[in-house]
């Protein structure tokens, strides 16, 4: 199955959708990971690899970029909706 | 297989080439060194914008520093010094530092040696000459410590910190336990990595400068742009999925690859120490590669994902395309295409084929930018001109 996700770090909680994702697409990671998108999920965004509780870290390239404002299921868009700057507050 | 052969100089640098530079002290003497370059096209040619005008002491600093690293950069086997005579930069001060380098070089200034045809006539023998004299030198086997390896982003797109800057990174993860030296600059898109950066510094001294120059970078962000510095996340940058500075900055840091940082070092400094270097110099591609370069960084990775063709002087450019839509519109400019990584490709294939790669290319074979003579000669000025 060819990927259509990419998990940049193992660390990762997040995946970076390498194409428009429609909600309900299979996900593909590395051949490993398969579950199913449940937003849309547009060409480099990010996709939670797994649920995520409110506050927690956002890892992407094994580092935290971000913190949770809400619950994120996995398989959900992850981005400014959901999420806030740990260091610059919105 | 990963057996490199360079030119060994005197002072025990290592060359990947072995070009003879033309240079000119100042930007009023350009023309000579264009001339030359007509004549003996074999030679590389660097015109500049710089050597007079700017009388801040950082300013000068840089210029000399510049000028002396480029004539001391491992790649370069000769130089032709073309001055004119009352610059700032003029060869009597330039050459205190750089009678060091165990190289040949020869000096003309045009207000003592007749004038810009005269000395035009003058430097293209001198030019021909140490061509001939290098022209028997030979590459023999060098140890992979001797190697620094510049990594640089430019023209970026959302994709650049999602495939060619990963890429990048697992080639330079790769060189450090090689034993190389990688090294990369950018400060302004170091902004919201600090608690990253901090953390891999190899002690206290380091992760000071680490946050020192961070912070330096943004204030004058801020200072020189006002209220548009939160531009530097743009809503173009989150519509293609970056959600924090963190996140923008991580995707431009990654190509250093996650080991650990063990030197900070000046704009256009060369580090002392082995492993991963920081860099303390601005993102604006030309001014960052000349700083690189002027560090003595033999060969550089220049990820694009919107197709920057720029090279540089005496130091090949292996460019880095994060798409393979650009991949294919520059087919002509661009030595690898990361873009695959979104079509399926495993990060590790494309890094060994990157680092197959990057073996020919020390060992002699031409980048594309090498072969389109894409090269500029542009550095850091941080005061207005007099």
């Amino acid at each position: 199955m060819k990927n259509n996700a990419l998990i940049i770090h193992p660390r990762d909680n997040v995946a970076v959708a390498l194409t428009a994702l429609t909600s309900g697409s299979m996900v593909t990671t590395n051949g490993i990971e398969a579950f199913t998108t449940l937003d849309e999920i547009p060409i480099s965004h990010k996709i939670a690899l797994r649920n995520i509780s409110i506050g927690e870290e956002i890892i992407k390239y094994g580092e935290t970029v971000a913190v949770s404002t809400q619950m994120i299921k996995k398989g959900q868009w992850v981005h400014t909706h959901n999420l806030e700057s740990k260091r610059w507050k919105k | 297989m990963n057996d490199i052969r360079g030119y060994i100089r005197k002072n025990g640098s290592v060359g990947i080439r072995n070009h003879i530079l033309v240079l000119p002290t100042v930007s009023c003497v350009n023309g000579v060194v264009n001339r030359i370059g007509r004549e003996v096209p074999e030679a590389i040619c660097a015109p500049h914008a710089h050597g007079c005008g700017r009388g801040g002491p950082r300013d000068v600093e840089i210029l000399f520093r510049i000028l002396s690293g480029l004539v001391h950069h491992p790649n370069v086997g000769g130089v032709v010094l073309i001055g004119l005579g009352c610059e700032v930069s003029n060869t009597t001060w330039l050459l205190p530092l750089i009678n060091d380098s165990g190289k040949p070089i020869e000096v003309f200034n045009v207000q003592t040696d007749g004038g810009s045809i005269e000395t035009s006539r003058k430097g293209i023998a001198a030019a021909r000459r140490m061509l001939a004299e290098i022209g028997s030198q030979q590459r023999v086997n060098v140890s992979w410590d001797k190697i620094l390896i510049a990594m640089e982003c430019g023209g970026s797109d959302a994709m650049s910190g999602i495939t060619a800057n990963v890429a990048i990174g697992a080639v330079s993860d790769w060189l450090v336990k090689k034993g190389a030296t990688v090294i990369f600059g950018e400060n302004t898109e170091m902004i919201g990595t600090t608690h990253v950066l901090t953390r891999r510094a190899k002690n206290e001294q380091v992760a000071g400068q680490i946050e020192q120059m961070i912070a330096h970078a943004e204030k004058l962000t801020q200072d020189v742009m006002g209220e548009l510095a939160s531009l530097v996340i743009s809503p173009g940058n989150m519509d293609g999925g970056m959600s924090t500075i963190a996140e923008k900055s991580m995707g431009c840091i990654f190509k250093g690859g996650t080991t650990t940082i063990n030197q900070v070092v000046d704009y256009g400094q060369a580090p002392s120490e082995h492993g991963l270097i920081l860099q303390d110099g601005p993102g604006y591609d030309g001014d960052s590669m000349a700083g690189l370069a002027a560090s003595g960084s033999q060969l550089m990775f220049f990820s694009t994902g919107r197709g920057n063709p720029v090279s540089f002087p005496a130091m090949p450019v292996i460019k880095v395309a994060s798409n393979t839509r650009i991949y294919k519109a520059m087919k002509d400019d661009m030595d690898v295409n990361a873009g695959v990584l979104a079509e399926g490709q495993q990060l590790n294939q494309l890094r060994d084929q990157m680092i197959d790669l990057m073996i020919r290319v020390i060992n002699g074979e031409n980048t594309k930018a090498e072969v389109n003579g894409m090269d500029v000669l542009t550095f850091m000025t941080v005061h207005p001109p007099f």
